[in-house]
C-alpha cells in the first residue's frame, strides 16, 4: 500500500509542479497578483509531495519490501540499516527521485526565503523551477517508476552493489545532488531576469548566496566522492577523470566562475550578460551530467543500467531546457548592456581572466570527455581520453589562475596601479618564492615542477596573510577585535576559500610527486621496506560480516624497529552477488597516509599479494576542499544577506501583528 | 532470485581464478626489478583496461589486465621499449587502449583545441580590457551616475 | 548583425553538442573495432582439446573460409550463442574452429558434451596468449577469416540470429565464391 501512496504522491506532485510552472508565469506576464501568488504554495506543496514519495520509497527499502522491484534489485535482508536507507538512491530510479527531492527542496527554500523579492520576479523563478521539476517528474513516472511492483514478491533481494555499501554512499550522493541541483536556483534567477528584463546589481545580490550555497555542497560532494574512491577502490587513486567525475567537475568549474562574476556584477554592474550565461551554463552542465550518467553514451564506473529510451527522454528535456534558455539568452542578452568600464589592470580585469581561464578549463574537460563520442559519430576511430590528457590540458589553464588569486583580491576596482600593487604583494611574493625554491631540497629529490606548484600554493597563502595584515593595519578602528569586525564575512569567506585552494595544491603536488607504491608478494612474517617504514605481513584470517564473509589481513607497520601501527585491510566476498570487494586499511597522519590493501592470495602457504603505498599529504586534498566549502559558508553569512533576511522577518512580524 | 548456494559456487570460482592469476604478481624483488616495476607502473597507468573499460591497466584486477601486465613485463624484459609495447597493444586492440591518445589526424582538435581556446581566451581578455579602457575615460561620469541609479532602484 | 551572431554562439555550440549526443545514444561505447580486420590472422599452433597430442594452426585452414569462435566454460554469455553455433554447424556452411580460452580442459570438454559440439576443431588457449594476439577482450568473440588467411570480420560478444543471418553468413558466402 505504501509504495502505491508514494507513486500517487508523485503523480499529484507532477500536476502541482505543472501548475507551479505555468500559472505564476502567466500571472507575471499579465501582472496578476493572484496568479503569481500561486507560486509559493505550489512550490511548497510539490516539495512536500516529493518528500512524502521519497519517504515511502525509503520505508520500502528500510523494511525490505521485496515486492517492490526496485527494492528487490538493490537491497538485501541482512544489509545494515544505514545502507538499506542509502540504497534508496542506489538505483537509477531512486537516485532520480533524490534528484527531484533536492530540486523541489531548493524551490521550497526559495519560496520561503524570497519574500523580499519583487512578486513578478519570484513568481518567474519558482515557475522555472517548477518546469524543471515537472520535466523530471515525468521522466520518473513515464520511464523510471521507482515504485514498480514485483509479482510475486522476491524472497530475497539481489543486494546493493558491494561498491556502494559504504558510509560514502550515505553522504556523497545527497551532497553532490544538493550542489548539482542547487545551481538550478541561479539558473532560474537568470531565466527570470532575462524574461523580466531586470538584470542589475540587485539581481546579482539575490543570486549570490544561493549560488555560493550550491557551490559549497558541490565542493563537499565531489570531495567526499574522491575520498570514498580513494579508500574503497584499493589502489589509492583519488581522481580518475572518469566521464562522470568530469560531469560533476564541469559545473563546479563554471560555478566557481559564476561566483566570481556575480561579485563583479553586484559590485560594479559589469559582466551582466556574461554572468547570466554562466548561470545558464552551470546548470546546463548539471543536466548534461545527468544525461551522461543515465544514457550510456559513455562508459563509466558510475553509469546506471542503460536504456536508450531514457537517454532520448533526458536528451529531449535537455534540448528544451538548455536550448530554450540559450535561445532566450541569444534573444535578450544583447539588450542587457555592458555596464561600467575598467582599466586593463584592475580587479575587474583579473576577475575576467579568472572567468576565461575557468571556462577554458571547463571546455577542455568537456572536449576530452566527449571527444571519443564525437570521433565515433564521424566513424573516425575509437580512442580513449584519460588522465594523461586531462592533466596536460588542465594544469596550463589553472596555473595562471592560481597565480592571479594572489593578485586579484589586492588589486583596486576599476583601475589598479602596478607600482602600488607590487608594494602590497612584494613580501608575500618573495617569501613564497624563496620558500618554494628551498622546500623541495628537504624532500629528497629536487623537482622544478614541485617547486613551481609549491610556489603557487605558498603564494596564495602568503598573499592572503599579507592582505589581512594590510587591511587590519589600515583600518581606522581601534583595537584588533574592532578592526576584525570592520570587514565583511564575504571577504573572510573569500580568504578562507583561497587558503583551501592552497592546501589542496600542496596535497596534490606532494602525493603526485612523492608517493611510493609497491605491489609485492608477501609470505607470512615477511617484511618489506617502503620509504622509512617496514611493513610486516602477519597473515590473513577469515571473519564474519553482516552480509559478507571477510578475509582480514594483519600488517604491522614499524619505523626504526618501533611498531607504529597495525593495519587490517580486508577482502570481502558478498553473500548475495559473490562479488569481491577490497577494503584498504589506512593510517592517516598529517604528513600523509600509510595505505595497505590486499591483492590476491598467491600460494597455499598463506602468502598474499599486497599493495603498500605511502601517500604523503594526501589528506590535504580533501581538507583543502572542505576549507573551500567552509569559506563559502562563511561568505553566505555576510551581513548584507542577513539584512535582507531581517527585513523579511520584520515584514512577516508586521504582517502577523496586523 | 539467486540462491545462497549459487553464491557459494561463484565465490569458489572466484577463488580459483584468483589462484590462477596469482602467478602474475611480482615476487620479492631486487633493485633492478624495482626500477622495471616503476617503469611498467608508469606505462600501465597510461593504458586502458579493455574489460573494465574505465580503469587503467595498472589498477585493474580483471584477469585480462593481469595477462596483459604479464605480457608487457615479458616484452620489457626482452628489451622492448615503451613505444614498442604501446605498438604491440595498439596493433591488437587499437588506439582505444591508450589513455594518452597519440597526436595524429583524428586527435588534432583534441590536443590543440584547449590551447586554441586558451589563446582565444587571452585575445578576448586583451580586447575587452582595451575596449573597456577606452570607454573608461569617456564614460566615467555616466557609468557612475548609472550605477547610482541602479542602486537607488534596488 | 555581428553582435546577434555573438549572442547566439552558445546556442549554436549547444545545438552541435546535442546532435552528437543524439547519435551517441545509438552507438555502443564498449565496442572496440578490431584493428586486425583486413590484416592476416595472427598465427598460432595450439593443442587440440580432445587429442592433446595433436596441434592445430592457422595454416591448416589455408584455402578455405572459416570462423574462429572464442569461448570458455566459465563464460555466461557463451551459453546464449552456443545453440546458434550448433545450428550453424549443422547446416555445414562454414567450418568453425573453437578456441577454448583460459579454461580447464575437463570443464571445456564437459561443456561441449552437454551442449553439443559445433566445432570442426577445438583448440586450447590455456594462458590467454593467443587471445591477446587476436585482440580478444570480451569472450565470446567470433572472427571470420578468408581463404588467404585475412581476418574479415569480428563479432564482439555473443552472435545472435540477426547478425548471423544478415552479416556473417552472407559474408562467408561471398568470401567462399571469390
Amino acid at each position: 500500500m505504501i509504495p502505491e501512496l508514494g507513486h500517487f504522491a508523485l503523480v499529484v506532485a507532477l500536476l502541482v509542479a505543472l501548475v507551479q510552472a505555468s500559472v505564476p508565469m502567466w500571472g507575471a506576464a499579465r501582472n496578476d497578483m493572484a496568479l503569481m501568488a500561486v507560486a509559493r504554495p505550489a512550490a511548497m506543496l510539490t516539495a512536500a509531495l516529493v518528500a512524502f514519495a521519497f519517504g515511502c520509497l525509503a520505508y520500502a527499502f528500510v523494511t525490505s519490501d521485496f515486492s517492490v522491484l526496485n527494492v528487490a534489485e538493490h537491497s538485501y535482508s541482512t544489509l545494515p540499516t544505514r545502507y538499506k536507507f542509502a540504497a534508496t538512491w542506489g538505483s537509477h530510479e531512486g537516485s532520480l527521485l533524490l534528484w527531484v527531492l533536492m530540486l523541489s527542496g531548493w524551490a521550497c527554500a526559495v519560496a520561503i526565503a524570497s519574500r523580499n523579492l519583487p512578486e513578478a520576479f519570484a513568481a518567474r523563478v519558482l515557475a522555472v523551477m517548477g518546469f524543471i521539476a515537472a520535466g523530471f517528474l515525468m521522466f520518473l513516472l513515464f520511464t523510471s517508476n521507482p515504485f514498480a511492483r514485483l509479482l510475486p514478491a522476491a524472497l530475497e533481494g539481489s543486494d546493493l552493489n558491494p561498491l556502494l555499501q559504504d558510509p560514502g554512499m550515505v553522504v556523497h550522493p545527497p551532497m553532490l545532488y544538493m550542489g548539482y541541483v542547487g545551481f538550478s536556483v541561479a539558473f532560474a534567477f537568470a531565466i527570470a531576469a532575462l524574461i523580466g528584463g531586470r538584470l542589475d546589481a540587485s539581481w546579482a545580490r539575490w543570486s549570490r548566496p544561493w549560488t555560493t550555497l550550491a557551490w559549497c555542497f558541490l565542493t563537499i560532494g565531489i570531495a567526499l566522492g574522491s575520498a570514498w574512491a580513494y579508500y574503497t577502490l584499493g589502489w589509492g587513486g583519488w581522481w580518475f577523470w572518469d566521464p562522470v567525475e568530469n560531469a560533476s567537475f564541469m559545473p563546479w568549474l563554471v560555478g566557481t566562475a559564476l561566483i566570481h562574476s556575480l561579485a563583479v556584477t553586484e559590485k560594479r554592474g559589469t559582466f551582466r550578460s556574461w554572468t547570466v550565461l554562466l548561470a545558464i551554463v552551470a546548470f546546463s552542465l548539471s543536466l548534461l551530467g545527468t544525461f551522461l550518467v543515465r544514457s550510456g553514451v559513455l562508459t563509466s564506473v558510475h553509469a546506471f543500467a542503460t536504456d536508450p529510451a531514457r537517454g532520448v527522454y533526458v536528451l529531449a528535456f535537455l534540448v528544451v531546457v538548455v536550448g530554450g534558455s540559450l535561445a532566450l539568452f541569444a534573444w535578450r542578452a544583447g539588450a542587457v548592456g555592458g555596464g561600467a568600464s575598467f582599466a586593463p589592470l584592475s580587479r575587474e580585469s583579473m576577475l575576467l581572466a579568472n572567468n576565461i581561464l575557468l571556462v577554458v578549463a571547463m571546455a577542455s574537460v568537456l572536449l576530452g570527455t566527449l571527444y571519443p563520442l564525437i570521433l565515433d559519430t564521424f566513424d573516425a576511430g575509437k580512442i580513449s581520453v584519460g588522465p594523461p590528457y586531462f592533466q596536460a590540458v588542465f594544469v596550463p589553464a589553472m596555473a595562471p589562475l592560481v597565480f592571479l588569486m594572489g593578485l586579484g583580491p589586492v588589486a583596486a576596482w576599476r583601475k589598479a596601479e602596478l607600482p602600488a600593487l607590487w608594494i602590497r604583494v612584494r613580501w608575500a611574493f618573495g617569501v613564497a618564492l624563496v620558500t618554494a625554491l628551498l622546500l623541495p631540497l628537504t624532500l629528497g629529490s629536487y623537482r622544478p615542477l614541485v617547486a613551481f606548484a609549491l610556489f603557487l600554493a605558498l603564494w596564495v597563502a602568503t598573499s592572503t596573510v599579507a592582505m589581512v595584515v594590510q587591511r587590519l593595519r589600515g583600518a581606522p578602528q581601534r583595537g584588533l577585535a574592532a578592526k576584525l569586525r570592520a570587514n565583511s564575512a564575504a571577504w573572510y569567506g573569500m580568504l578562507v576559500a583561497h587558503v583551501g585552494i592552497a592546501v589542496f595544491i600542496v596535497g596534490v603536488t606532494m602525493v603526485r610527486s612523492y608517493e611510493v607504491e609497491r605491489d609485492v608478494r608477501m609470505d607470512i612474517d615477511q617484511a618489506v621496506r617502503v620509504g622509512d617504514y617496514d611493513f610486516t605481513f602477519r597473515g590473513v584470517v577469515p571473519a564474519p560480516g553482516p552480509n559478507y564473509k571477510a578475509l582480514v589481513g594483519t600488517i604491522d607497520v614499524s619505523r626504526n624497529g618501533r611498531l607504529v601501527r597495525t593495519l587490517h585491510p580486508q577482502k570481502r566476498v558478498f553473500d548475495a552477488s559473490g562479488q569481491t570487494m577490497t577494503e584498504a586499511a589506512i593510517a592517516t597522519r598529517i604528513r600523509g597516509d600509510l595505505y595497505v590493501s590486499l591483492g590476491e592470495p598467491v600460494a597455499e602457504n598463506g602468502a598474499w599479494g599486497v599493495r603498500v603505498y605511502i601517500k604523503p599529504f594526501v589528506d590535504w586534498i580533501w581538507v583543502g576542499a572542505f576549507i573551500m566549502a567552509l569559506g563559502g559558508f562563511i561568505a553566505i553569512g555576510d551581513r548584507r544577506y542577513r539584512i535582507a533576511v531581517k527585513a523579511r522577518v520584520a515584514a512577516l512580524a508586521a504582517r502577523a501583528a496586523a | 532470485m539467486r540462491v545462497t548456494s549459487l553464491a557459494g559456487v561463484i565465490a569458489l570460482g572466484l577463488v580459483a581464478t584468483v589462484f590462477a592469476l596469482a602467478s602474475s604478481i611480482a615476487p620479492a624483488q631486487t633493485p633492478a626489478d624495482a626500477a622495471l616495476d616503476a617503469r611498467l607502473k608508469r606505462l600501465e597507468l597510461t593504458l586502458r583496461c579493455l574489460v573494465c573499460q574505465n580503469q587503467t591497466l595498472a589498477d585493474s584486477d580483471a584477469p585480462l589486465a593481469a595477462d596483459l601486465r604479464r605480457e608487457i613485463r615479458e616484452l620489457a624484459q626482452g628489451g622492448k621499449s615503451d613505444d614498442d609495447i604501446r605498438g604491440f597493444l595498439t596493433s591488437r586492440y587499437g588506439d582505444f587502449v591508450l589513455y594518452d591518445p597519440p597526436v595524429q589526424r583524428n586527435t588534432f582538435v583534441l590536443w590543440f583545441g584547449p590551447f586554441a581556446l586558451l589563446v582565444a581566451g587571452a585575445a578576448i581578455w586583451w580586447r575587452m580590457g582595451r575596449r573597456r579602457a577606452r570607454e573608461s575615460q569617456a564614460a566615467d561620469d555616466g557609468a557612475a551616475a548609472a550605477r547610482g541609479r541602479s542602486l537607488l532602484e534596488s | 548583425m555581428k553582435s546577434a551572431w555573438r549572442w547566439s554562439l552558445p546556442f549554436l555550440v549547444f545545438a552541435a553538442l546535442a546532435v552528437f549526443l543524439y547519435t551517441g545514444l545509438f552507438r555502443d561505447p564498449r565496442e572496440v573495432p578490431s584493428p586486425l580486420i583486413g590484416k592476416p590472422a595472427p598465427a598460432f599452433a595450439l593443442r587440440d582439446l580432445h587429442e592433446p597430442g595433436r596441434t592445430f594452426g592457422t595454416t591448416d585452414m589455408r584455402g578455405q573460409v572459416w570462423l574462429l569462435n572464442v569461448w570458455a566454460s566459465w563464460c555466461e554469455s557463451c551459453r546464449i550463442e552456443h545453440p546458434l553455433l550448433v545450428d550453424l554447424a549443422r547446416q555445414k556452411i562454414v567450418p568453425i574452429v573453437g578456441l577454448d580460452y583460459k579454461d580447464k580442459d575437463d570443464l571445456g570438454k564437459k561443456w561441449l558434451a552437454d551442449r553439443g559440439n559445433p566445432y570442426s576443431v577445438s583448440i586450447v588457449d590455456g594462458d590467454g596468449r593467443v587471445g591477446i594476439d587476436w585482440g580478444v577482450y570480451g569472450v565470446p568473440e567470433t572472427f571470420v577469416v578468408d581463404k588467404e588467411g585475412i581476418i574479415r570480420y569480428k563479432q564482439i560478444g555473443p552472435v545472435n540470429a540477426d547478425v548471423l543471418a544478415k552479416t556473417i553468413v552472407p559474408l562467408v558466402r561471398r568470401l567462399q565464391q571469390s
